[in-house]
């Protein structure tokens, strides 16, 4: 979804950073984007290529960490992998699982000069 | 263009440049033109003091060979991570380049939610029940607003934001009933966010314990992922539409605390299954609240009314209760 606003959000936050960090120049941004978020790491990586252009993050790597989605299944009273961000319990088949992780979507660090 | 801003695609109808007749003015660094440009440009209505977590009102002046010398203030931000208290760019040392790590932790949406906190502050304020209004395309948005301010406006001021790619053609049926109306054009964004919607606020100057409507942008996907600062989500699913859809569409039905089931005149001619459809939506969010409808006949309307004057009677009590102290 909407990759290309979440993308110009997180250029955004770097040029806030860099004012407020004072650096002028961002060579590598890490990404927590969760498995569940919604969110398409390849449309990310396309768009991030295209917002960046004129910024202070031109040419910047960017890496995706991948958080896996995870539930509690109130059934199960456990933590259980989740695939799908409102589905079921892969032990039980009972949708009482609330999502614990997995919905980040999070600039976690750069790599700034 | 920052589209959290909105400020680069999205256009206000009848917004000549954002207006200099307002409250505060902040910087955003748009991400398409030279990244040391951060422009100030004033926006909203605002009475009270700002802790987004956006640097504003401080931005000196912007070089353009990627030496900053610009300090801005880092607002207390509420709910963020990091704390900038500290002000590391006090640290910096113009012209001295290192390589470093930074940690930011900070969540995407977090620029939209500090806009959303404002507006919602700014509704609580002047006792106002804002209800964003999201469906797909077609759904009945438009035709059940303006049934609705035909049948309420006697008793309540009425205010709507529209929310389309292109056209001011919702804003104007919504004029015909004599409501105020607002056309938010977002261009290429698939979704209106809190920022336009402030911008929005100040052109349309509701009035006290009004009723303010916000029709998104007809998409199930992502206007379920930014808050306007609205009390309660209404999504609408109409009856031509799959009786699943709110398993396909998850997030929007989990986001949202009224359904209306649209367009209840055609089920004689449809093999739509309502109890199906209800099930769906109530495995993804158990607190949604159902309302069968048609926008055309007006069957089950009094029951969706009944809703929202309980609640634009709240919000307008609490407001008196926080002017009373
Ligand atoms: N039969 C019937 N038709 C309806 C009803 N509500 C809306 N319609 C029709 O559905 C079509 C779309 O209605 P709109 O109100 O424009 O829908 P919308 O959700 O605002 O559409 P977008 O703004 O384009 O997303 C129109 O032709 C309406 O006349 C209803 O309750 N019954
Ligand atoms: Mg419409
Ligand atoms: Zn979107
Ligand atoms: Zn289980």
């Amino acid at each position: 979804m909407h990759e290309m606003s979440l993308t110009e959000s997180v250029v955004e936050i770097l040029c806030e950073e860099g004012r407020r960090q004072g650096f002028a120049r961002v060579k590598t941004v890490w990404l927590e984007i969760g498995a569940l978020s919604g969110v398409e790491p390849g449309a990310m990586e396309f768009c991030f290529d295209v917002v960046t252009r004129g910024t202070l993050a031109e040419g910047a790597r960017l890496e995706i960490v991948r958080t896996p989605g995870q539930g509690w299944c109130l059934d199960c009273e456990k933590s259980v992998a989740l695939s799908e961000r409102f589905g079921a319990c892969p032990e039980c088949g009972g949708y009482k699982v609330q999502m614990t992780s997995g919905d980040e979507m999070r600039v976690k660090e750069l790599e700034v000069e | 263009m920052c589209t959290v801003c909105g400020c680069g695609t999205a256009t206000l109808e009848g917004d000549k440049a954002h207006g200099d007749k307002h409250g505060h003015s902040h910087s955003h660094a748009h991400g398409d033109h030279d990244h040391s440009h951060a422009h100030d440009h004033d926006h909203h209505h605002h009475d009270h003091d700002h802790d987004h977590d956006h640097g504003h009102g401080h931005s000196h002046d912007h070089d353009h060979d990627h030496h900053h010398h610009d300090h801005d203030h880092a607002h207390g931000a509420g709910g963020e991570a990091l704390d900038y208290g500290a002000g590391l760019a006090g640290v910096h040392v113009p012209g001295l380049s290192q390589e470093r790590i930074v940690q930011i932790e900070r969540d995407i949406l977090s620029k939209n939610r500090s806009y959303a906190e404002e507006n919602r502050g700014y509704f609580a304020r002047k006792g106002v029940l804002a209800l964003n209004f999201v469906s797909s395309p077609g759904s009945g948005k438009t035709s059940l607003l303006v049934r609705a301010i035909n049948d309420l406006k006697d008793k309540h001021a009425i205010a709507v934001v529209e929310g389309d790619q292109q056209t001011s053609n919702d804003a104007e049926r919504i004029r015909a009933t004599g409501a105020k109306a607002i056309q938010v054009n977002t261009g290429k964004g698939c979704h209106l966010d809190a920022h336009m919607v402030g911008h929005a606020l100040e052109t349309l100057d509701i009035a006290d314990n009004s009723l303010l409507f916000v029709e998104n942008v007809g998409n199930l996907v992502c206007p379920a992922a930014f808050d306007l600062g609205e009390a309660h989500k209404v999504v609408l699913l109409s009856t031509t539409e799959g009786e699943d859809k709110p398993s396909k569409y998850p997030d929007m039905f989990a986001a949202a605390d009224l359904m209306l089931l649209n367009k209840s005149d055609l089920l004689p001619h449809l093999d739509f299954d309502t109890d199906a459809c209800i099930a769906h939506a109530l495995r993804v969010n158990p607190n949604l609240q159902t309302l069968i409808v048609s926008a055309k006949t007006g069957e089950g309307l009094a029951a969706f009314y009944a809703w929202v004057e309980a609640r634009s009677d709240l919000a307008r009590r609490k407001a008196e209760a926080r002017k009373a102290g």
